[in-house]
């Protein structure tokens, strides 16, 4: 590698619900990029965003409000200089960390500088899905590749690795409550930046979609969210595929899945050179970075090939990794990572995860990326990892060091 | 030019096309058809005045669609010819739209496949009122899509959703059900009021336009751009392969060309279906199911393997003995075509049993209005139940549908040959045992024959003739006219073990039990026999046969054979049946088999068959264990064909499909060997014989038809 990538700062807005009655449901989505912009700057006063080669930020979903290359149009809202420019990139649910890593990537390669990456989603505006798409909405495309939702995926990995409903549940119930401990003791803090109107009036400050009153028993009463399409026909799909499967078990609701939420997250990469000229200071520095893919029908089972993979680019092992952030898709993602690498629950997801906190598709490699290197510095502990599972068997992993 | 069409202009300037193809009892959509209408679009274009367009048909069909003789000639290496070809028919068909006036399609008769899609080519339908005309689309049942524009066509003209069972299962529905559906737009009494109809409709509405030409029509149901149509249309495809397991190409590319169509203009919707039509046209699966289903059961309903020189004989009294689910069912089905019956069992009480089966049946036709209950009334009169043997007197076919007990069944032959028509035909519905042994018993064995129905006999469609040593030619003419005559498809095989399709099957079943022993999970087991096509897994199979019939079976073969000196093989299936029945477990009807059956749930399967048979603990490619079914029963069916069980490729094929579920996109067991090529249908077959099995080694007469590159004909 000829340049090191060092990250700068990491910041990102509180994640709002995802519905009408979210408190971000007002806020359009280059407003969440905006603000993060201008707390960027505020931050960092040295910088310089003529400096800045790039924007590239994850979107899942790139039409309407969140359409026609967002991050440039937020650069030029936010009155950074004119010769920033912006891209808008989709791994569906990798997007922002796969924005984190391509910036790590342009940075490493020496071409560029000084890169803004993250991403955005407003999925109460901008539902899943809006997009389109031959993968579902194409029935040939559709048929000649199995196309089944994640969830179906996530169901079929807990049946195959026999997670019941208690286990997921269980899982859960600890992302509640270590989101719930990271909330009071302002474990998020540092990076959170509350989301401000156009008269600085603060709209949210903190998360708003975690329930900290959740109980076992409560999550134990919700009905499985993909029974009713599994039996329409996607758990017929994917048992032709898995067929040493009888029936697939579903485990999963609305209480151990991922929230739908509104959020922003923006990472400053760049070159140890570019720091210094910019008075930024370096806190963290990408070793590796990781992409990969597995079967699409499971869909969900990406984390630990990518995690592999990264790790043997970076020459280091589990053992040399402190903190892991799975993002929390479904309990079953994560208890499967669990399962493939060994790694023990304690230093996956401290401060909880999107099953407590939402998962704002776009935003949160970026958001992640961020918790990680926060809670390094608070333990002074060396290397943390990311990593998420995406659509069509991807994934992703990123790996980060103190410094 | 025009003889085939006829060109009549009335002094209202309506120009009658009366469709009359020369030489045809149908009119057809081959080139004498397709020149003749464009010389009359050239008329028309060139008419002044014109003020309308009425097609009708002078044949008792309106219109019988394309021709399959040159539609199963499509190879990948004419692709493209066959695809322009396809969009001239098209082409012609827009002209017929695209007239400066109004068109009516005067539907007087049967509008299916090619002439439903002229009809769609009109602005306005309508059709005399009678119930037996069928209109429809039905080319999705051979394989194939309405490829002159009816995919595009119905799909905007009823919205994806409501053109789905038309287009994707073939729906058929007479003129007042077609109106309901929207597919015709009116209804006539007679020819007269229909031409009337039509010719007031093109008066009122002199600037006819196709909905598809208007610019602010919108497409019932929406587009995949449409909110509710888009949130649907991940799943459908989904919903699709549920039914379809991947092995029927046509459904699939028919919601895709619907699918299509609408994110397009209708002259660019055209160029898709056209291309989607063609690969199926080209691809093996129309092939398969075209034979099958078009030309081979043409073949059998003609009775082509009925002897010659017989005059055709009609079945007037039928006697049957045993009353029970079998008997009851083929006595339905005789008196349904108006035979008189004579429903025989032990009791009174067993005989009127037998006779309130068809009694239920006949309520529920009536119920759901598809029959009068005077008709239903005459029908169930037709039945007689009784006790007595002396009411065989009269029948001119007495067939036995008893246990399957040699003693038994040689009783009850004596006891009606004794009282019936010493003309008449004695035949057992037995499915296993040989027939010229049963015919020990009869004084007549020249006349005794197998009718071998199947379960439950009102709906499956076939029966399998078995002729013994003896049976005459004359016997064989009689028994499968009777088999046409009750509406049903006859095949014809001769005796042995088994007989074919029950001979058949039992390598299936075996196979799948087999597997078992293997340690191949069960799950897998069955989702490779649905993912090959077959309607039922073999484990659920067994469990509906019941495990203990099934031991019964193979132990009086194996008690005949010894007889004979040869000593019956032990297969892997026969240790699972064994074990199975210490642990009674014997199938559904005990309650609990391969699978469990709660009470009014879902059956299950029985999560001991790890424990006890290991299954799941061994993988094989999943490829494997689908080929192993298909093939295994393709191969005892060219050793039947050697051993001269069967000798007909149509009856095998269709027998295969209709009767024990060989899938329907192979178009059957032969056609399977054909049209996988036979060359390497013998080598995949010794590489299966290399993993699983000798009963995998290809048979001679097999090996001898691959290295002459012949196929069964």
């Amino acid at each position: 590698m000829t340049t090191e990538a060092y990250v700068f700062d990491a910041v990102r807005t509180p994640r709002g619900k995802g519905k009408k009655d979210g408190a971000l449901h007002e806020v359009k989505p280059v407003d969440l990029v905006v603000n993060l912009m201008h707390a960027l700057q505020a931050r960092n006063p040295g910088l310089d965003t003529a400096q800045i080669d790039d924007v590239v930020l994850g979107i899942v979903s790139p039409v309407g409000d969140q359409g026609a290359v967002l991050p440039k149009t937020a650069a030029m809202k936010a009155k950074w200089a004119t010769e920033v420019s912006g891209v808008q990139i989709n791994r569906f649910c990798a997007s922002g960390l796969e924005a984190v890593n391509l910036a790590a990537q342009k940075v490493a390669s020496g071409w560029e500088d000084l890169v803004v990456a993250g991403g955005v989603e407003s999925m109460s505006r901008v539902p899943m899905g809006s997009d389109g798409g031959a993968w579902a909405m194409d029935p040939q495309t559709n048929l000649q590749t199995d196309f089944i939702t994640q969830g179906i995926g996530a169901d079929l990995i807990a049946t195959i690795e026999g997670f019941s409903r208690d286990t997921v549940d269980e899982f859960a119930y600890n992302s509640q409550q270590k989101a719930a401990r990271a909330k009071a003791d302002g474990s998020f803090s540092k990076s959170i930046v509350p989301v401000r109107d156009m008269n600085g009036i603060v709209i949210l400050a903190e998360d708003e979609y975690n329930r900290a009153d959740t109980t076992k028993e409560g999550l134990g009463k919700l009905q499985p969210s993909f029974l009713m399409m599994g039996q329409m026909g996607f758990d017929g799909v994917a048992l032709q595929k898995y067929h040493m499967v009888e029936a697939i078990n579903h485990v999963h609701t609305p209480g151990n899945s991922s929230g739908i939420v509104d959020g922003s997250s923006l990472v400053l990469i760049g070159s140890k050179e570019a720091g210094a000229k910019n008075g930024l200071k370096p806190r963290g520095r990408i070793l590796a970075t990781a992409i990969t893919s597995t079967d699409a029908t499971i869909m969900l089972t990406g984390p630990a090939p990518a995690a592999n993979k990264a790790l043997k680019k970076a020459g280091l092992t589990y053992k040399d990794i402190d903190l892991f952030e799975v993002n929390e898709a479904f309990a079953s993602v994560v208890l499967r990572f669990m399962k493939d690498t060994g790694v023990p629950a304690e230093k996956i997801n401290v401060n909880g995860g999107s099953i407590a906190l939402g998962h704002p598709l776009g935003a949160t490699g970026g958001m992640i990326l961020g918790t990680v290197l926060d809670e390094l510095e608070r333990r002074g502990l060396k290397r943390g990892l990311c990593t998420l599972c995406v659509g069509a068997g991807m994934g992703i992993a990123t790996i980060i060091e103190r410094v | 030019m025009t003889d085939h069409i006829r060109y009549e202009k009335d002094s209202d300037n309506i120009v009658v096309l009366t469709m009359d193809m020369v030489g045809q009892s149908a009119n057809t959509m081959n080139l004498n058809y397709q020149q003749a209408m464009d010389s009359c679009l050239d008329r028309l274009e060139k008419e002044e005045k014109l003020a309308g367009v009425v097609i009708t048909s002078a044949k008792k069909t309106f219109f019988a669609g394309g021709d399959l003789n040159d539609l199963i000639k499509a190879s990948p290496e004419v692709a493209e010819d066959f695809m322009n070809g396809t969009l001239l028919v098209k082409k012609q068909l827009r002209r017929i739209e695209k007239l400066k006036a109004p068109v009516v399609a005067a539907i007087n008769g049967a509008a299916l496949g090619g002439g439903y899609e002229i009809c769609m080519a009109a602005n306005h339908r309508i059709a005399i009122n009678d119930p037996k005309t069928k209109i429809g689309l039905p080319e999705v049942t051979l394989g194939l899509l309405p490829g002159a524009g009816g995919v595009v066509r119905l799909t905007r003209k009823l919205g994806l959703e409501a053109a789905a069972p038309f287009l994707m299962e073939g729906k058929q529905v007479n003129p007042e059900e077609a109106k309901a559906a929207r597919l015709i737009e009116d209804l006539a009494t007679d020819q007269a009021d229909l031409i009337a109809k039509a010719k007031a409709w093109c008066k009122a509405n002199p600037n006819a336009v196709q909905p598809w030409d208007d610019s602010s029509y919108k497409v019932p149901g929406g587009t995949p751009a449409s909110p509710g149509l888009a949130m649907k249309l991940p799943i459908i495809p989904a919903m699709l392969k549920g039914k379809t397991k991947g092995r029927f190409p046509a459904p699939e590319a028919i919601l895709s060309a619907a699918v299509e169509s609408l994110q397009v203009d209708f002259d660019t919707a055209m160029k898709v279906e056209a291309r989607y039509f063609t690969s199926l046209a080209i691809g093996p699966v129309a092939k398969n199911m075209i034979k099958a289903f078009f030309f081979q059961l043409q073949e059998i309903s003609k009775g082509g393997s009925r002897p010659k020189g017989f005059a055709p004989h009609t079945t007037k009294k039928v006697g049957i003995l045993g009353a029970g689910m079998m008997g009851a069912g083929i006595a339905y089905s005789s008196a349904m075509s108006g035979i008189e019956v004579v429903l025989k069992d032990i009791s009174q009480e067993a005989a009127d049993k037998g006779k309130a089966y068809s009694e239920n049946l006949l309520k529920k036709r009536v119920s759901k209005g598809a029959m009068t209950q005077e008709k239903a009334d005459k029908i169930l009169s037709l039945i007689k139940p009784t006790a007595n043997a002396d009411d065989l007197a009269g029948c001119d076919l007495v067939i036995e549908a008893v246990f399957e007990k040699r003693e038994l069944k040689a009783q009850v032959t004596k006891e009606a040959e004794a009282k019936m028509l010493a003309t008449g035909v004695f035949a057992s519905n037995t499915s296993s045992l040989p027939i010229t042994g049963l015919a020990e018993a009869s004084v007549r064995p020249a006349n005794f024959v197998g009718l071998h129905f199947f379960s439950p006999v009102d709906k499956m469609p076939l029966v399998e003739i078995i002729c013994g040593k003896q049976t005459s030619q004359e016997t064989l003419a009689k028994a499968l006219d009777y088999v046409l005559q009750i509406k049903k498809t006859p095949i014809v095989v001769n005796d042995a073990r088994g007989f074919f399709t029950t001979r058949v099957i039992g390598t299936y079943v075996n196979e799948g039990l087999g597997m078992l022993q293997e340690g191949i999970a069960a799950a897998s087991i069955e989702m490779g026999a649905a993912k090959a096509g077959f309607p039922v897994g073999t484990l659920a199979i067994s469990d509906e046969l019941n495990l203990q019939t099934m031991r019964n079976i193979r132990l009086a073969a194996e008690a005949d054979l010894a007889a004979q000196g040869i000593k019956l093989p032990e297969a892997g299936a026969d240790h699972v049946i064994v074990k199975m029945l210490e642990l009674k477990r014997a199938g559904k009807a005990a309650g609990a088999g391969f699978y469990d059956y709660p009470q009014g749930g879902k059956k299950t399967l029985w999560p001991g068959l790890k424990e006890t048979f290991g299954a799941g603990t061994k993988e094989i490619p999943f490829d494997d264990i689908q080929e192993r079914f298909l093939f295994v029963q393709a191969l005892e069916t060219v050793r039947c064909f050697e051993e001269g069980v069967i000798t007909s490729v149509a009856d095998a094929n269709i027998g295969s499909i209709m009767g024990i579920g060989y899938p329907a996109w192979t178009g059957g067991v032969v056609q399977y060997i054909n049209q996988y090529g036979l060359r390497k249908f013998v080598a995949r077959a010794q590489e299966l014989a290399n993993r699983y099995g000798e009963r995998f080694n290809p048979p001679a007469l097999l090996v001898e038809k691959a290295e002459k590159d012949e196929i069964f004909e």
